[in-house]
């Protein structure tokens, strides 16, 4: 049987360092197969995170040749088989060990977000139309992937100023939810720091869910803080109207 | 020093040891009575099993079929579960779902829409009308989301990764749980008034399974433990389609949406086999006909080429597929190289649910054990011999509801419980030994055994001959798993965290064998080819397993006597 090398992150919140492992390969095998080979026979104790096998839960988020990826979506058979196949723990969070980080960060951010709050008196019916626009955000399986990648957070580690792509979808699903009456835009200002996003499109390429981040979420979200706080004729509008 | 006072201690009126939809649920009924509420999950917040159900939730909303009304509900539950359900369980479901979905949908919960507004409903195998409220085939992800952030902001403590070993007892009542934290492994000990139990499924003691490593019958494990009743664990559901091929896929779910939307089944002759075996239902069979005749296919030669059945919904337009199916088509195009616009998928039984768990009072969910209560898979009766597909996420918000409101009303009656040092140090010593070992087999061996053998000897089809060497292979598994070594440190160590699954699935693979040696007959999920007939005897009968001195011990419950409107309605022929 055809062998392969993983060079896998062996280590903890001290440092380590990447261990190289040879795996038999098998028809159709994705890198989180490879991985669970490693812990059968070679390794009990590899820490790796892992639910579905079937990228629905985001649990298995790693930099696998360097791309942040899902490594229950990764088929071997589509990386190159002359080198070892590297597989890290993303870069954006602290290790707690091997493939598993930290991310509770994320958690926290999730609580600043205001809940629906339907409009009063609304009628429960929606259109399918209406629906399916949030529809896509919703899908968000919280890999954190799109938090890995973006530079903002991987880079600059701007974690108290920043909120991320992943909880710019999650506004944007609440913000344009049709029934929802609540405003986030002063949070998504001044909390979530949309302002640091220069929408290089990192996240969406990276997003398992193939949700349009960018252009979807960011930049109408982005609009709608413009015209609340920087758009002269809606401010008068509503100081006049007294409107939200 | 007291061991307790060595570890952090967390104190709650209602702990909830599960964060899938049954416990999500339960912890927001129980904090909007006003009681402090903690949850514990294995997994991060968000991940539990429920994140992975597909096809939808069933309620009788009649949002397209206007004939359907709760009675047409409880008479397809129980006529799916063979009559054995727990039938004021299968009438508050019918009655109470489609409330709970409004509710979902008041809490931000986006489900697909009918024509004029209302929420889509899809049909689904047993159910008479069309039932099931979904989103695309990403129903249960809507639903974790929506009660996860509900519950957030409504102020719940969430421990995660964090997995109990042991439940507490304070005399009789249950007073607290122990368990550790995945993340550094220290030890951690919750006190609590009220414990509600919403530990899901055990799927990981078969080797092809839909279900998650969290699968592993923990909670089952240790309300038994505890002294709680389990029942009907004769009644694990096998889903008739699970992938097939490639091998690292093997058992993942294939929703039956495919077959609702109007998938089809055939053999390599290109047979629609299911005229043979249901011809009025067809593909929408319930779970355990389609399943065994999935399986009776392949067994006779005329299985796809990885032994299965090929399943088609290629014959609808490639974009209502992707639409109404978008999983299922990339699962099946990144994993499986297919195309399911174009082509069949190859498609065969695999391990999906437990009909048995925790023996619960319908109106609250309690147990046995005072202050113990269940719900959701964890919990049993609904379902009777076999769920219908739709029924669990319906199940978790009815359910957990309940046992949400009672752990919390409970908890409000009781003075707060003791813990008992000397129960907590002799678990710490329990969950540590297999690190003291310098020579055992690793957790991994024992648990791949243990599914090779529940697959073979305690599947789809049982005989006498086949379950007795089970119990006999348990028992070396047990003596085996005593005697398991882990390496490494208590840091983020799943070998160490498989050793105390194993520990759970080892007793409850025990209680499923033992029921499923004392039901000698056929009845929905559970098949004996030696007894291939249903009897009216046992369909008066359940089997209730209790931990008696230290022995499992299995005695039979006569089921209550069901009301005559009840009686009436299942009579009626629709
Ligand atoms: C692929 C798939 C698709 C499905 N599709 C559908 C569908 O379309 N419709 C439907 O009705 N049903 C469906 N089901 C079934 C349904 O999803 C499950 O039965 C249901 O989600 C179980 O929910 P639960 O709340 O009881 O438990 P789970 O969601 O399994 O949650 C269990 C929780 O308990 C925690 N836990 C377990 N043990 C411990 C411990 N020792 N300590 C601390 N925490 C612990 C876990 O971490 C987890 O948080 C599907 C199942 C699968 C596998
Ligand atoms: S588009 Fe914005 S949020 Fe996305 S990666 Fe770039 S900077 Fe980050
Ligand atoms: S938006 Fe996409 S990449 Fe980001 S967390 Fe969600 S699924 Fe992952
Ligand atoms: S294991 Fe769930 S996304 Fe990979």
């Amino acid at each position: 049987m055809a062998e392969v090398t993983l060079r896998v992150f062996r280590g903890d919140r001290d440092g380590g360092k990447a261990v190289d492992y040879q795996v038999p390969l098998t028809e159709g095998m994705v890198v989180l197969d490879a991985i669970h080979s490693i812990q059968a026979h070679q390794a009990p104790d590899l820490a790796v995170r892992w639910n579905c096998k079937a990228a629905k839960c985001g649990s298995c988020s790693a930099e696998v040749n360097g791309r942040p990826s899902l490594m229950c979506k990764t088929r071997m058979d589509a990386l190159p088989h002359d080198q070892p196949i590297t597989v890290y723990p993303m870069k954006s969070f602290p290790v707690i060990k091997d493939l598993a980080t930290d991310v509770s960060w994320n958690y926290r951010v999730n609580k600043k977000i205001p809940p629906f709050q339907p409009r009063p008196g609304v009628e429960w019916k929606m259109d399918q139309r209406d629906v399916d626009r949030v529809q896509e955000f919703r899908k968000c399986i919280e890999c954190f992937l799109c938090q890995d990648v973006c530079h903002v957070l991987r880079d600059h580690d701007k974690k108290q100023q920043f909120g991320g792509p992943r909880f710019f979808v999650r506004s944007a699903g609440l913000e344009m939810h049709p029934l929802d009456g609540a405003s986030r835009t002063r949070m998504l200002k001044e909390e979530l720091g949309i302002g640091f996003c220069n929408i290089t499109k990192c996240c969406t390429e990276v997003c398992p869910e193939e949700i349009h981040i960018t252009d979807n979420a960011i930049i109408p979200l982005k609009e709608r803080v413009v015209d609340e706080f920087y758009d002269p004729v809606a401010m008068i509008v509503r100081k006049i109207f007294g409107a939200k | 020093m007291t061991a307790s006072s060595q570890h952090e201690t967390h104190e709650h009126d209602v702990l909830i040891i599960g964060a899938g939809g049954a416990g999500l649920r339960a912890a927001i009924e129980a904090l909007a009575q006003g009681a402090r509420v903690g949850v514990v999950c294995k997994s991060l917040l968000g991940k539990a099993h429920t994140v992975m159900a597909e096809g939808g939730l069933a309620a009788a909303m009649a949002n397209l079929d206007k004939e359907d009304d709760w009675r047409t509900h409880f008479r397809d539950t129980m006529r799916g579960g063979k009559l054995v359900n727990n039938w004021r369980m299968a009438q508050l479901h019918a009655q109470e779902a489609p409330d709970r979905v409004r509710e979902l949908e008041q809490w931000g919960a986006l489900f697909d829409r009918t024509e004029n507004g209302e929420i889509l409903q899809r049909a689904f195998g047993g159910h008479t009308f069309r039932r099931l409220c979904h989103v695309g085939d990403r129903t249960g992800l809507e639903m974790i989301r929506t009660l996860q952030d509900r519950g957030v902001h409504m102020g719940f403590d969430v421990y995660m990764e964090c997995t109990i070993t042991k439940l507490l007892k304070d005399g009789d009542r249950v007073a607290g749980a122990f368990g550790y934290w995945r993340e550094t492994g220290k030890f951690v000990t919750f006190k609590a008034k009220s414990i509600v139990i919403a530990t899901g499924g055990i799927g990981k003691s078969w080797k092809i399974t839909s279900n998650s490593w969290e699968c592993t019958g923990d909670g089952m494990a240790l309300a038994y433990e505890a002294g709680a009743e389990l029942l009907d664990m004769e009644f694990v559901q096998f889903h008739p389609t699970g992938m097939v091929w490639p091998p690292g896929v093997q058992g993942l779910l294939v929703t039956e949406a495919v077959r609702g939307e109007g998938g089809l089944l055939r053999n390599k002759n290109g047979e629609r086999f299911m005229e043979k075996y249901d011809p009025k239902k067809m593909e929408l069979s319930t779970r355990d006909v389609v399943a065994r005749s999935i399986y009776t296919e392949v067994k006779e030669g005329r299985g796809s080429p990885h032994g299965g059945a090929f399943l088609d919904i290629s014959h609808k337009p490639a974009e209502y597929v992707k639409r109404k199916l978008p999983s299922m088509y990339h699962q099946f195009k990144e994993l499986a190289d297919v195309d399911i616009t174009k082509g069949p998928m190859e498609v065969g039984p695999t391990c999906h649910y437990v009909m048995g768990g925790i023996r619960v009072d319908a109106e609250t969910g309690r147990s046995s054990v005072p202050g113990l209560f269940a719900a959701g898979e964890a919990a049993a009766g609904l379902h009777g011999a076999n769920r219908l597909g739709g029924n669990s996420l319906s199940d978790l918000i009815v359910f957990g509801r309940r046992a949400g409101l009672a752990a919390a009303e409970h908890a409000k009656k009781t003075a707060a419980p003791t813990l008992d040092n000397s129960q907590i140090e002799a678990t710490e010593r329990e969950v540590l030994a297999p690190f003291a070992r310098t020579s055992g087999e690793s957790p991994y061996q024992i648990h791949h055994d243990l599914q090779e053998m529940m697959q073979n000897l305690v599947g789809i089809f049982r005989t006498d001959e086949d379950l007795r060497k089970a119990l006999a292979a348990l028992e070396k598994l047990k003596a085996r798993a005593s005697k398991m070594r882990v390496e490494g440190s208590r840091v983020f160590n799943p070998g160490w965290h498989l050793s105390r699954d194993l520990a759970c699935m080892l007793t409850i693979s025990e209680a499923c064998t033992h029921a499923a040696l004392a039901r000698k007959e056929s009845r929905g999920a559970h098949s004996r080819l030696d007894f291939p007939k249903s009897e009216d005897v046992w369909g008066a009968k359940n089997h209730v397993i209790v931990n008696k001195g230290g022995a499992m011990t299995l005695f039979e419950a006569q089921r209550p006597e069901m009301p005559a409107e009840l009686k009436q309605i299942l009579a009626e022929d629709k």
